[in-house]
């Protein structure tokens, strides 16, 4: 990272100024199908923290936004320890729905246990099969040498076809037409938050937000460690920044190629925790709604650092769940606009980043060169 | 027999199923061949597939919504460019971005403009194309005085307009012998449009779809045996842009093995600076692989949704974008494998629907998902380099950085 700013442009400036510019260009979409966009900013408010009422209460919308944002914590997170090893993961998208086929699996064939040492099985479960579900285009990438953005994208498509191939023809619930399992019993089902804390004098209303945001905050901590604070985080963003620095320093790149994309992949996979077993109960078809994809705008947006991947996944917790109310509330405007927020961001952020980013660094460096005499 | 003519329509519609893969991958090949890696093939023909359909359908003219199409996803090619080739950001996140993006706005725009779920109204058949028809260009001095009426809030009839004529009014005059200075074929078709979007529904044109086309003499060898079928059901009765896929593949050959731009962008993509060294510019090599880009997205699109279909349906391209680039990299970036690979995953996809459920000799029932991840599985294979190898142009992924 170069040190042409000061740390807080850096981190604060530049991703305020391109998700402003994301807004501003969704803005002008909505002038252009005649909606104004303010009102269309206030829906997604209200949809996101509530307006006390009785049809949007604050406590279950806070819930509901809390609830896509543990999605968006486990996905920017698995992006985001990728790029730290110089890796674009655009297969969380796949991980996931494996991740979610290994909780299901567990919540289905292990109910005879209790929910004690079911919830460890789910975990570990989650994050094997998501792991392993990465692993083979880790490996590939760094024992074959094929691409890994190419591999990862047939690895998402491979997931689906084999993720309906088992819901129709293995998993599917006796004398069902629609391709799910069964329900899961009632201890394997991941509590809700409500259930769980209730007790405090919380109201988070019927909303799914469940013990996975626990998680998933323990997931930030378990990257933050990981990458800055182990050997194996070292090694990584040695091979990330420059692969042929790592092999003078006695670093594999290949091992921590995989590790890294091991490590991503079972991030993923615990949107299988907050989806199969914490809010649908059952395995079903394509329960990843574009999470994986949206993971990388969150890392992008936080800079690849788990602070600001939580603080860029509720920034698009909100928008989803205020995307729903805004569907509702507005006739000529559908929720999909979220997604155009999503693709602006990954834009303006990711793939414009040195659009503005000299010009920021030259009024910053003016005043500094000016004090010198 | 019969087995006969089955698999001539099997042919003939893995032919059909493989036209926007065709067209895809030779997009995505001019502008990998020029090191510009592109996700974005899915999100190009996704929103050409949309402007096509909603060009379509307001104008009433095929050709009009074929050139929306293009325009569409030339302009994403160009934000592709704009941020890769001059601000030097990672392709795959743009890719990624316009991918994104398209899938966002369609359903927003179809939305809001149409209200039938994100889709656009069903194209009408209208009369077949007897072969190419000329779109709507307004050089009748009739339809003139007609536009005109219809476009001036003053004027009411035709009555009217010819009073104030023949009253000596220079200035409407005027008005109706420009339009009758006939304009090129994109202007008028870019002012249907225009005048479509200004009016509602315009129906100047019959067709709103491509239609298939019935090659000369197909009925007369109709009783041949064997050439009669192949000619008749799997060579003749497509629309233009199947055949217009299937000759840009020789086409696409000559330019690259063949001219000097074929040569510079292929010299861009394995070694820019050497490029450079020559005096070529490198970003405009590949400014113009990009457009290229576009343009052939662009009529991979409009095949979707004003060919194939008569409509724009939410997510229409469903990971052909995606299948395309399996398909350019199976093919090792060239273009007569680009063509053989579509046919075969072609092939594959038009199998799927006719062995759901049918138990195959020997290897009993073949499950459709199989058949479905098979492009996938088969291009992985390939990049592990188990089946050949299939290696990148050099420099593609990297941004070029001039030195000073």
């Amino acid at each position: 990272m170069n040190r042409d700013l000061p740390r807080w442009a850096d981190w604060g400036l530049i991703p305020a100024l391109n998700l402003a510019l994301a807004f501003a260009v969704s803005g002008l979409v909505m002038l252009a199908v005649g909606e104004s966009p303010l009102e269309a900013v206030y829906w997604i408010w209200v949809g996101a923290v509530g307006d006390g009422s009785a049809i949007y209460p604050h406590g279950e919308s806070i819930g509901q936004t809390l609830y896509f944002t543990t999605y968006f914590i486990f996905t920017g997170l698995a992006v985001a320890v990728a790029f730290h090893c110089g890796l674009f993961n655009i297969g969380g998208e796949g991980q996931a729905y494996i991740g979610g086929l290994g909780v299901g699996l567990v919540c289905l064939y292990l109910d005879f246990l209790p929910f004690i040492l079911i919830l460890p099985a789910a975990i570990l479960a989650g994050a094997l099969f998501g792991g392993a579900w990465a692993f083979v285009p880790g490996y590939l990438q760094a024992k074959r040498g094929s691409h890994i953005v190419i591999t990862t994208i047939m690895f998402n498509f491979i997931a689906s076809s084999l993720m309906i191939y088992l819901l129709v023809n293995v998993l599917i619930e006796p004398g069902q037409q629609s391709p799910a399992s069964r329900a899961f019993a009632e201890h394997a089902r991941m509590p809700t938050i409500q259930d769980a804390f209730g007790w405090t004098g919380i109201d988070l209303g019927l909303s799914d937000l469940n013990l996975s945001f626990l998680w998933a905050i323990a997931a930030c901590v378990f990257v933050w460690v990981f990458i800055w604070h182990t050997r194996w985080g070292y090694e990584i963003r040695t091979v990330g920044q420059n692969e042929r620095a790592a092999v003078y320093a006695g670093i594999s790149p290949a091992r921590n190629i995989i590790l890294a994309m091991v490590v991503s992949g079972a991030l993923a996979g615990f949107v299988g925790l907050n989806a199969v077993m914490g809010d649908h109960h059952r395995l079903l078809r394509d329960f990843v709604l574009g999470y994986g994809f949206a993971g990388i705008a969150v890392s992008l947006m936080g800079r690849n650092h788990p602070v600001g991947v939580v603080l860029a996944a509720l920034l698009f917790g909100a928008l989803y769940q205020g995307g729903f109310v805004l569907d509702v509330e507005m006739d000529n405007v559908t929720r999909e606009l979220v997604v155009v927020v999503q693709g602006l961001v990954i834009l303006f952020a990711g793939a414009l980043e040195h659009m503005f980013r000299p010009t920021i660094a030259r009024w910053f460096a003016r005043p500094a060169a000016a004090a010198v005499p | 027999m019969d087995l006969f003519l089955s698999l001539i329509q099997l042919l003939d519609s893995s032919l059909r199923l493989a036209t926007p893969l065709v067209l895809a991958a030779l997009a995505g090949l001019y502008c990998e061949r020029a090191g510009i890696v592109d996700i974005g093939l899915e999100g190009k023909m996704l929103g050409a597939a949309f402007a096509a359909a909603t060009t379509a359908y307001l104008t009433g003219s095929v050709w009009a919504g074929l050139v929306a199409g293009i325009a569409a996803s030339v302009v994403l090619a160009l934000l592709h460019g704009f941020a890769c080739i001059t601000h030097r950001g990672n392709q795959v996140v743009s890719g990624v971005a316009i991918n994104t993006l398209v899938m966002g706005l369609t359903p927003v725009l179809g939305h809001a403009w149409f209200r039938e779920g994100g889709q656009t109204p069903a194209l009408s058949n209208g009369t077949p194309f007897a072969g190419v028809q000329l779109p709507y260009v307004p050089v009748d001095r009739d339809a003139a005085m007609a536009l005109i009426v219809q476009q001036d809030p003053d004027l009411r009839t035709l009555r009217q307009l010819t009073n104030r004529l023949e009253a000596g009014d220079a200035d409407l005059a005027a008005r109706i012998d420009a339009l009758l200075v006939a304009p090129t074929p994109v202007i008028s078709w870019i002012m249907a449009g225009l005048q479509g979007f200004a009016n509602g529904t315009v129906d100047f044109v019959t067709a709103t779809r491509f239609t298939p086309i019935e090659l000369p003499l197909a009925e007369t060898l109709a009783p041949v045996p064997i050439l009669g079928p192949v000619y008749g059901e799997l060579i003749s009765g497509h629309n233009i842009l199947v055949y217009a896929a299937v000759a840009l593949v020789p086409l696409t050959a000559w330019v690259l093995y063949r001219t000097r731009f074929g040569l510079r962008l292929r010299a861009v993509g394995e070694n820019p600076a050497a490029v450079d060294t020559a005096g070529i510019s490198v970003a405009r090599m590949r400014y113009q692989a990009v457009i290229v880009t576009g343009i052939l997205c662009g009529i991979a699109g409009a095949y979707l949704s004003t060919a194939h279909n008569a409509a724009f349906v939410r997510d229409m391209t469903a990971g052909k974008g995606y299948l395309a680039l399996a398909a350019l990299i199976f093919a090792k970036w060239r273009p007569v494998p680009v063509l053989l690979t579509c046919l075969l995953f072609g092939f594959l996809e038009a199998m799927e629907a006719r062995l759901q459920g049918v138990s195959v000799p020997l290897i009993g029932e073949v499950p459709v998902q199989l058949i479905q991840a098979m492009p996938y599985i088969l291009t992985v294979v390939l990049l592990a380099g188990f089946i050949g190898r299939a290696v990148a142009p050099k420099a593609s992924g990297i941004p070029y950085v001039k030195e000073r």
